[in-house]
């Protein structure tokens, strides 16, 4: 396939184009339970499959510690495997999510990001995944129905090379991306394939061979085995942009791990990720035909987190604003806001900085709300304060 | 040693406790009384490691290599065959 061939377009929910991308990428296990918002992928997948349109082992599991634990035997098999979670969901895998990157199985996982109870809530925010944030996952935000799609598909190539064989999530708010329905240009089967080829693990389960995966360590050895997560985190920085490369070659289509608007020349530049990206460049685009000098750098990638082109996107600014969809009680911001901080210490660019969280639990983020944050920044009065909990009913 | 020479994802050979030694772990070590032991194999049964051994004609003795003086034996011989004693 070429460039120039007519693509297939869809109008697809995020959930949709999730369970269409894992049909195409030649998936041989998924082991899920449904929990809103990500229903529909595996309702999708379980139509595929009773259509005969998917030939993969479909395993509905009776909770989702068991969908990562059937997801870490079957990788353990070499076959290529995915499921997907939110929430609750999520937080009762969290156990097997560190099994999963230790014995280094380069499992996929959809993640339709969902607030955690209690009190009990459907919608969307952050925090599901950031409570797992160190389980040495790679992880991803998207922004939009098409970019879910296509990052769920990268995902299987970078985690499965030999460079990474790490497991990696793509993020998307529930609701917001997982229930929205936008246009998909879809991409072939065969091209799919052909970018994905067949994984080749090193060590698969082979009764002539019997072998231990995860075997116990001591002090010893326990901090080298994380030392070697630690490099793969940092390889798959490099290696993702190898196939962002190859993906675009026949896709046109590139993200990058962030997504930097106006940020040379503005004089505030506000950080944030998920699907609130595109709300924040809208209200920095009017702002800025408005005479306003305001800038807005995404972030894709989270972990592993890419200093460096977040430092030289933030090179410029006189004030930045970081913008976190989760809560960390306690902390002095949220974990965006504290990675974010980090950094610019790290590169010695001392500048205010204004932490603010924001639609925690589905608070909805409008154009407006955007234009408010660049303003209260403006002023300049908030920095220095403690976090700002934008929206919150006094 | 080094983090570059483990092997990525703790994999190892497979295999059972067959293959090690694990006397050191002991505290008492049983000890059957030939003339009480009907060579019913209820401590072959039970024993959770491989230390139970059946020679030919039945005689049960015991490897000590792979005990780790748990007991379990002496607790369930019907007709109390085993005693556990303190190791030297």
């Amino acid at each position: 396939m070429t460039q120039t061939q007519t693509l297939r377009v869809a109008a697809l929910q995020g959930d949709e184009a999730v369970a269409e991308a894992v049909r195409q990428c030649d998936v041989d296990v998924v082991a899920a339970y449904p929990i809103t918002p990500q229903t529909i992928i595996v309702e999708k997948l379980a139509e595929f499959v009773a259509d005969g349109r998917f030939r993969g082992e479909f395993v509905p599991v009776e909770s989702e510690h068991s969908a990562m634990s059937a997801c870490i035997g079957a990788a353990a098999t070499g076959a290529r495997v995915f499921t997907a979670t939110s929430s609750q969901g999520l937080a009762l895998m969290h156990e097997m999510l560190y099994n999963a990157s230790g014995m280094r199985f380069p499992i996929v996982m959809a993640v339709a990001n969902r607030a955690l109870s209690a009190p009990l809530v459907l919608n969307a925010d952050h925090g599901d995944m950031m409570g797992s944030r160190d389980c040495g996952w790679i992880q991803f935000y998207a922004e939009n129905v098409e970019e879910i799609y296509d990052r769920t598909i990268q995902l299987f190539k970078l985690s499965e090379d030999p460079r990474v064989m790490l497991p990696s999530t793509i993020n998307f708010e529930g609701f917001i991306l997982s229930h929205d329905k936008e246009r998909v240009r879809l991409l072939d089967d065969e091209q799919i394939k052909r970018f994905l080829g067949r994984p080749k693990p090193k060590h698969r389960i082979d009764p002539d061979d019997p072998l231990t995966f995860g075997a116990i360590a001591t002090p010893d050895t326990y901090y080298e085995f994380r030392m070697q997560q630690t490099e793969a985190m940092k390889n798959s920085l490099h290696v993702f942009d190898e196939v962002e490369m190859e993906f675009e070659s026949f896709s046109g289509r590139r993200y990058g791990a962030v997504d930097a608007y106006n940020t040379n020349e503005a004089d505030v530049v506000m950080v944030i990720n998920g699907s609130a990206g595109g709300t924040m460049r809208a209200a920095a685009r009017a702002l800025n035909a408005a005479g306003e000098r305001v800038g807005v750098l995404a972030i894709k990638l989270y972990r592993p987190f890419p200093t460096e082109q977040i430092v030289s996107n933030l090179a410029h600014a006189r004030a930045v604003v970081i913008m976190d969809r989760s809560l960390s009680p306690g902390a002095p911001s949220g974990p965006i806001s504290e990675d974010v901080k980090s950094a610019m210490q790290l590169a010695g660019l001392n500048k205010p900085v204004l932490s603010v969280v924001y639609g925690i639990g589905g608070r909805d983020l409008s154009t407006d709300d955007g234009k408010n944050i660049f303003g209260m920044a403006k002023e300049g009065s908030t920095f220095g304060s403690s976090t700002v909990m934008y929206g919150v009913k006094v | 040693m080094s983090w570059k020479q483990l092997e990525e994802g703790a994999v190892v050979k497979g295999g059972t406790s067959a293959s090690y030694v694990v006397s050191g772990w002991r505290v008492k070590r049983p000890i059957i009384n030939e003339a009480k032991c009907t060579n019913c194999l209820i401590c072959w049964i039970y024993c959770p490691e491989p230390a139970i051994v059946r020679h030919e004609g039945g005689k049960v003795t015991i490897d000590y290599d792979h005990c780790k003086g748990c007991g379990i034996c002496e607790t369930e011989c019907p007709p109390k065959a085993i005693t556990m004693v303190r190791e030297p």
